[in-house]
């Protein structure tokens, strides 16, 4: 890697607008897609003429979202001469880019368009968090950053965690599906069978625990090049090993009598709660050597 | 071990036995116990606990990762500290409970995959398993009217790698056993990681050298400033190498506005020499360490050491060098101690070095800038007696003002002494002069080795493989049957496979074509 490049903030703040204008569809196409969802709630048939159209038109924007998304994310790279990923603002608008980007393209082989709403929405929170709170300008990458293992772990970690997003969605409308209080609601009726969302949620979370053990290896290869030794408990890794053991879990519970159906969904949302409690509590407030928030 | 069949359809043998009477002899209890603790349920639970014991590990500092952190916590909570260290929550990873729970969850796995290691090499020789008498109840179920032989049956799914047992009457057919050698491969691999992990560290050992410009090291105990073998490590086994700190480079951004003086990069360039070899020069760079026959050699830390002379008042030369002095802000405004025992009359100095100084409101002086654009040493002198004598290991780094008298800077009356490069200045109460001749840099290295490290990188890697293995194959068995008006096909899978129906329907839909 090049250590010393010029930065180009002026493009950084385009590609922020960018980013902003990518929100801002996305935004849109939540609220056409949460319409969609009540309508198709309140009808007595599983669709209404008008909330298929909405739900093509809301993936539509999701797409027009996503490209723009793309291009904010590129500039990014461009302006910071790097792989747009070096701190929290740019994990984050890269992330939702490639759940977005998953997900959509997971449409073609997977009929999990009745998460789109839940996809859409949780983008929007991601990014809009980003733009408030982690903002920072273009910065020279630290030494200790410099290595090609920044664009290996890194992006393997930000698939990782695309892939137990989505994997958590489904497991939430199980969970919602198979309690008693909720049971009876009009919109859970939209979604599959519970068997289908175990299915759909297993798949996904394979995905996402392969992807992950491989970012806990290539963190410890990448650990014993540059801070001496390949595991050393700092905080960041603590979380990675957690998650890892969480998920590890969850895949025995769906194999055994008793734990599979909503005791593993559960297992699924602590998993993804303890990646976005590594992401942000984690990265902000724990001491350690994983310290590139920027802020 | 996410094979455990679920599937309702199969009957389980047990029901076909008859009920006897609960044995509670003491090899039964034995027998129950070995079963709870190989149970599925036992693995997912200690899991969990396993993740849940990690968490305080990441909220208290650590003494293996911060041992500072550790200091302070007991600094500044000295009511609660002691408390905490009791219950091991500073040193969580070796602490009693956290290993019970790994070990019991590693006791669990060995008990749950050495059985299923043997089991698994008979099922790949053995034949695949008889057909259930009931077709028809297993998840995947189709009869079709038709008089064609099952022989398309055969060549279909030999084509497709399955392993066909065949009469004229029936097909039975499976594949996918590289399920559950993945399987069995990710959880032996994991003992291979543990194992590896706890020899390595017991092999390995890592110490600590602070390095000058121009200063030699050689790799032996005694060159140290801190050395941790670990338990089986012998320090006589270190690789007598020597290494020589030619210079050390620090590259700030000087480009981008936004950025001006962040450090790019850091770069020690050593001479190294083996015994037998040759001198050869190379770069030490934060990622990228040296590596040496049974060593590593790691790029850790850097500073400016300032190089004094001081002179007793007659003229005799009293000290003369370099000083190592600790960097204590990111524009290393540095802090040294400088001890001079040969002096006619004892003293000592603390001081502190600014290599771009600058005033702070408040009137003292900083270092605004990493880089030694305007470096200014200031000292504060003490004299007395500086208790070398009393055979304690004295820090370098630390004066022991107590028994000694401030006769520069702070109350004493006279101001502390301020030098640029090349200066001189007498001391005061006649102790002579002291020179600030210049300064050099010095690297902190890590020095490390861990020979169980190749093989916890083997042994992850076969994690690795194992898991997308287990995961990516699924295992399936096939029956079909001949019977009197056409042709049964039954199909089971050992985990959710929505390949399974479809496999069924082409099956039938080729058994149907016309034979040739």
């Amino acid at each position: 890697m090049n250590s010393l490049v010029t930065l180009n903030p002026q493009l950084a703040t385009l590609s922020r607008i960018i980013v902003i204008a990518a929100l801002t569809i996305y935004s849109v196409s939540f609220l056409i897609l949460t319409w969609a969802l009540t309508l198709k709630a309140g009808a007595k048939k599983q669709t209404t003429p008008l909330a298929v159209k909405l739900d093509k038109l809301g993936l539509g924007l999701m797409w027009l979202g996503v490209i723009i998304h793309f291009i904010g994310v590129l500039t990014r790279g461009i302006a910071a001469q790097r792989v747009p990923w070096a701190n929290m603002y740019e994990f984050s608008v890269t992330g939702s880019f490639v759940v977005t980007f998953i997900y959509l393209v997971a449409l073609f082989w997977k009929d999990v368009k009745f998460i789109a709403t839940f996809v859409s929405g949780f983008v929007v929170l991601i990014i809009g968090t980003a733009n408030t709170l982690y903002f920072v300008q273009v910065e020279s990458l630290m030494p200790a950053l410099q290595d090609y293992w920044l664009v290996i772990h890194v992006s393997v970690a930000i698939l990782a965690t695309a892939f137990f997003m989505i994997a958590a969605a489904l497991a939430g409308i199980l969970i919602l599906k198979t309690t008693k209080r909720f049971k009876k609601m009009n919109v859970l009726k939209v979604f599959p069978n519970e068997e289908k969302l175990e299915r759909f949620s297993y798949q996904f979370n394979i995905i996402g625990f392969i992807l992950w053990s491989f970012t806990l290896i290539a963190g410890a290869i990448w650990a014993d090049k540059a801070w001496h030794r390949f595991w050393g408990w700092d905080t960041k890794e603590v979380w990675t090993f957690i998650i890892w053991t969480i998920y590890a879990a969850y895949l025995h519970a769906t194999t055994t009598r008793g734990w599979e159906g909503r005791k593993a969904a559960w297992l699924t949302l602590i998993g993804f709660a303890a990646i976005l409690f590594n992401f942000t509590i984690v990265n902000l407030y724990f001491k350690g050597l994983h310290v590139y928030s920027g802020l | 071990m996410p094979t455990r069949q679920t599937s309702k359809y199969v009957v389980v043998k047990e029901y076909n036995e008859p009920i006897q009477a609960p044995d509670l002899s003491f090899k039964s209890w034995l027998r129950w116990i070995w079963k709870q603790v190989t149970s599925m349920k036992l693995a997912i639970i200690l899991l969990l606990l396993l993740a849940a014991a990690a968490i305080p590990g990441s909220i208290f500092p650590q003494r293996s990762a911060d041992p500072n952190g550790v200091t302070l916590y007991f600094r500044n909570n000295p009511a609660s500290a002691p408390v905490l260290d009791k219950l091991q929550l500073f040193d969580v990873y070796s602490s009693s409970w956290f290993s019970s729970i790994y070990l019991l969850l590693f006791i669990s796995l060995i008990g749950c995959v050495l059985p299923r290691v043997g089991v698994h090499y008979k099922a790949l020789r053995a034949e695949p398993p008889l057909a259930p008498t009931n077709l028809a109840r297993l998840p995947e179920y189709k009869k079709i009217e038709t008089t064609n032989s099952i022989d398309v049956a055969v060549q279909y799914l030999k084509s497709r790698r399955y392993k066909v047992i065949a009469t004229k009457k029936d097909i039975r057919a499976e594949k996918g056993y590289l399920r559950e050698t993945g399987n069995l491969i990710f959880h032996i691999s994991l003992i291979g990681v543990l194992i590896s992990v706890g020899l390595g560290s017991a092999l390995s050992f890592s110490g600590q050298r602070v390095l000058v410009e121009g200063e030699t090291f050689v790799n032996n105990e005694a060159s140290y400033d801190s050395l941790s073998p670990g338990l089986l490590y012998k320090t006589s086994d270190l690789t007598p190498f020597s290494l020589h700190l030619d210079s050390f480079w620090t590259k700030y951004d000087l480009l981008n506005p936004t950025n001006y003086g962040i450090p790019i990069d850091f770069t020690a360039t050593v001479t190294s020499k083996l015994p037998s070899g040759k001198p050869q020069k190379s770069d030490i760079k934060v990622n990228q360490p040296l590596i040496m026959p049974n060593a590593k050699v790691y790029l850790t830390g850097n500073g400016f050491a300032p190089v004094l002379e001081i002179k007793d008042p007659d003229g005799a030369i009293s000290f003369s060098g370099p000083v190592v002095f600790l960097p204590q802000d990111k524009n290393l405004t540095s802090l040294g101690v400088i001890k001079v025992p040969d002096a006619k009359r004892q003293f000592g100095m603390a001081a502190f070095f600014y290599p771009t100084v600058g005033k702070l409101s408040t009137g003292a002086l900083t270092s605004v800038y990493p880089y030694p654009v305007d470096p200014v040493l200031t000292m504060n002198v003490f004299e007395g007696n500086l208790g070398l004598e009393s055979g304690l290991n004295s820090n370098v780094f630390e004066l022991n003002t107590h028994a000694m008298k401030q006769v520069a800077g702070g109350k004493s009356g006279t101001k502390a002494i301020q030098l640029a490069p090349g200066m001189s200045a007498t001391l005061p109460d006649n102790l002579g002069t002291v020179k600030f001749v210049g300064f050099k840099r010095f690297a902190s290295l890590d020095i490390t080795h861990n020979p169980g490290e190749i093989w916890v990188l083997l042994f992850a890697i076969l994690v690795l493989l194992g898991l997308i293995m287990m995961l990516i194959t699924p295992r399936r068995r096939i029956w079909i049957r001949k019977t009197t008006t056409g042709i049964e096909i039954g199909a089971l899978a050992k985990s959710r496979d929505e390949m399974l129906g479809k496999i069924v329907k082409e099956l039938a839909k080729q058994l149907k074509k016309k034979s040739k």
